[in-house]
């Protein structure tokens, strides 16, 4: 099989490390070959983050560029479109509706784009998009976004329901885990 | 059983598979979790040194014991720890040592971007640079056998894609070596000129028979497929080359990156029509190819600066470019940013209202340089802030003296800050040093280090009293303040910077992102009484916008540590 790339974006502190390593553990589970990326330090204070995973029969880099990858999951509109060009042609985005000024918008020196997932539906983009914080809240905590958007994800992807249920137990300390079923729960069915 | 695992946990795995039970490190991105993963292991002791060069020291002594040994640490940390590292070229090893140096091609984490290979050729050691994590373990688990084969320490070169990605990991049992006998050897440990003498002819040797050693090792290795495209690589860019090149070209893939072989890089270039080097940062390889008198392409193509990827060996040799999409309008950056609730962003407030020059450092609170506070005018290395001040008040003298401080973390004053403020307090600036005690070390993720009173594992340690230590170096005036109290703050900086004699103000309080530190619920701004005045936007906290020109804090990300609150006079924001 030839390799598949998936890029995760958000905002540093969102929780992108445990969505690469659910998807990492499903991908695992089903025989690939994995890689997976992460940024750690200085990028992690706030600043815009991108994790890769990458999964075929063999994968080399473990890192995804321009016009790459099959699936961008953002945590926050704006890095949606900000990582837009390492779609590959027919690409899905999965995205939260969140929204968090960056600094330059905060001090003024720049301007947050109006509807951001709009203007990407337009390109002609598969673009699912949902209220992943309000849902996260539902499940009991804003932290779990991360998790639904691996609900909506798990929908967008050709494998049972049950890899995701025993990689989110794998993945998540047991005593947030109803926590997070729940969230990924959520996630599943705003997808559909 | 194969285990995704982080490059960095797979070093930790082949520490322990080879039986290594001393391990030493300071912190530094992308190194940090090679040691964070080794001290999970029990069998192996595991500890955080003040600096660098002690780390290197103590393991350097546990080899010497007849302990398999490691020390870890970022590129700029070799610096730190060249010294030791030069003379232990010499001396070599009685059990095998191994250094990690993580470097980080295109800075994701770091102040420059040097290339650690240069430090294994001047120190006269060998250096071995893994592809993944598969090779991060058997490169670690050989490093020690060619360590104690060849008398010498070996550094494991590791680079941010490696370090940092997970992919497969096929484990297997701990080899337990036991102590080794001590044999006490004038002649090999003490380096004196007498003896290291006689050892430098010895050091000439190990590494003409490692370079020998090279040309068989099976850490070099050749792939053969179409010969009109060869290419010689090492580490992450061999996986770049074989994701852009695949079977349309040859490769010959250095795993033993100093000394390098001769013989089968000759034979490999003979064999194909275009040969191209595949390197990140500096002509390490390309220049000894060149030395050979064999003709490469390889900065000339790719530069000297950041990574490679794919996507640049893809261009470079096959003229490929991808196919991209855009967004048809700017995207704003999105800087890292002091966290919400961040002690150091009432500190920096003060200073940047105060207008002082601002002699800064490396963690965090580097960030304090971004907009809108803007309160730094220098950051060069771990510990600088104090003696690049003292510096430069000497030779503005007075003036200067009661408009300048220097800001320097807890962890980064215990590396190397407090030998700058000895010069300081002997030979007497009047400089000012604040302290951004948050007791811990932030930066690489929370490594507890010699001020917070716990050790690596989390067990209880003696704890550096700041205050008595700056006593102690000769510094009259130490002065606590809370930064969450900027009135408090600025006045006590503003007292100091007036002030005769150098003094110490210890800018004290965790870090918001510490488990133990209790959060205030999230503040509101009352719309009613907010005129959208922004003055609560000069502090710079990412949970605070303003939208339908009134302000807004974004109640997911607000811990409630109620700066904002004292930025605005119309008493707008509250609980």
């Amino acid at each position: 099989m030839e390799t598949k790339s998936i890029m995760i974006v958000g905002v540093g502190g969102q929780g992108s490390l445990l969505a690469s390593r659910i998807i990492g553990n499903v991908l695992q589970s089903q025989g690939f070959d994995v890689k997976l990326s992460e940024v750690h330090g200085m990028s992690q204070r706030g600043g815009s983050v991108v994790t890769y995973v990458k999964y075929g029969d063999k994968v080399y880099s473990p890192v995804v560029q321009k016009g790459e990858a099959d699936i961008i999951i953002s945590f926050e509109q704006l890095e949606a479109a900000r990582y837009v060009e390492f779609l590959k042609k027919g690409g899905h985005i999965v995205t939260s509706t969140q929204s968090i000024d960056p600094m330059p918008v905060i001090t003024g020196a720049a301007v947050y784009p109006e509807d951001i997932i709009g203007k990407l539906t337009a390109k002609g983009i598969d673009v699912t998009a949902v209220d992943a914080l309000t849902l996260a809240e539902q499940a009991g905590t804003a932290k779990a976004s991360n998790v639904v958007l691996m609900g909506v994800v798990s929908k967008k992807m050709d494998f049972n329901e049950s890899v995701w249920q025993s990689a989110l137990e794998a993945c998540v300390p047991a005593k947030f885990l109803e926590l997070n079923k729940k969230a990924f729960a959520l996630g599943a069915q705003a997808a559909v | 059983m194969n285990k995704l695992m982080l490059g960095n946990a797979a070093f930790a795995r082949g520490l322990y598979e080879a039986g290594c039970t001393f391990v030493s490190s300071y912190p530094g991105t992308p190194s940090t979790e090679v040691t964070e993963e080794a001290a999970k292991y029990d069998e192996m002791y595991a500890e955080w040194a003040p600096n660098e060069k002690v780390a290197m020291e103590a393991a350097l002594g546990a080899s010497i014991a007849g302990a398999r040994s490691f020390c870890g640490m970022k590129h700029v940390g070799l610096n730190v720890a060249a010294d030791p590292l030069y003379t232990a070229g010499y001396t070599g090893v009685n059990a095998g040592m191994v250094i990690c140096v993580a470097d980080d091609p295109g800075m994701h984490s770091s102040q420059n971007e040097q290339d650690s290979r240069h430090h294994a050729i001047a120190s006269k050691v060998c250096m071995v640079e893994p592809s993944d994590s598969q090779e991060c373990k058997e490169f670690t688990k050989a490093a020690f056998e060619l360590s104690e084969q060849f008398d010498t320490p070996v550094i494991v070169r590791m680079t941010t894609r490696v370090a940092h990605s997970q992919s497969l990991v096929e484990l297997s049992d701990r080899a337990d070596n036991g102590l080794k006998e001590y044999k006490k050897d004038i002649g090999k440990f003490v380096m004196m000129p007498g003896n290291a003498i006689k050892r430098h002819p010895i050091v000439e040797d190990k590494l003409a028979r490692l370079a020998e050693y090279s040309e068989t090792s099976p850490l070099n290795r050749v792939e053969y497929n179409d010969t009109k495209i060869g290419v010689i690589t090492s580490g992450i860019c061999y996986q770049y080359a074989k994701e852009a090149l695949g079977d349309k070209a040859s490769y010959l893939k250095l795993g033993i990156v100093v000394p390098m072989p001769t013989k089968i890089i000759k034979d490999f270039a003979s064999k194909v029509d275009k040969l191209y080097v595949i390197e990140e940062l500096d002509p390490i390889i390309e220049n000894h190819c060149k030395a050979l008198g064999i003709e490469v392409i390889g900065k000339e193509l790719f530069g000297m600066c950041g990574e490679i990827f794919q996507s640049g060996v893809r261009e470079k040799i096959l003229g490929e470019k991808a196919e991209v999409m855009t967004f048809d309008e700017p995207v704003p950056p999105r800087p890292p940013a002091m966290c919400a609730g961040c002690p150091h962003r009432g500190l920096f407030y003060c200073l940047s209202k105060l207008g002082v020059y601002v002699s800064g450092d490396i963690g965090c609170y580097t960030l304090g340089a971004a907009a809108p506070l803007c309160a730094m005018d220098t950051t060069i290395c771990m510990g600088a802030s104090i003696s690049a001040l003292h510096g430069y008040n000497k030779v503005r003298g007075s003036e200067s003296e009661k408009k300048s401080v220097a800001v320097i973390g807890d962890s980064t004053f215990m590396h190397s800050g407090m030998t700058g403020l000895v010069n300081v307090a002997y030979n007497a600036s009047n400089t000012v040093t604040i302290i951004l005690d948050n007791s811990i070390t932030g930066m690489t993720g929370h490594q507890q280090n010699p001020t917070t009173g716990k050790n690596l594992k989390g067990d209880p340690a003696a704890a550096v009293n700041l205050e008595e230590l700056c006593h102690a170096i000769g510094i009259k005036s130490v002065r606590v303040a809370d930064p969450y109290n900027m009135a408090e703050t600025e006045k006590i900086i503003k007292e100091e910077l007036e002030k005769d004699g150098p003094s110490v103000v210890i800018s004290r309080r965790p870090c918001a992102l510490l488990k133990y530190v209790k959060h205030n619920p999230p503040l509101k701004c009352n719309k009613e009484k907010c005129v959208g005045c922004k003055q609560c936007l000069k502090i710079g906290c990412p949970a605070i916008s303003i939208h339908n020109k009134k302000m807004e804090i974004d109640h997911t990300l607000c811990v409630g540590c109620g700066i904002c609150k004292e930025m605005c006079k119309l008493g707008a924001i509250g609980e």
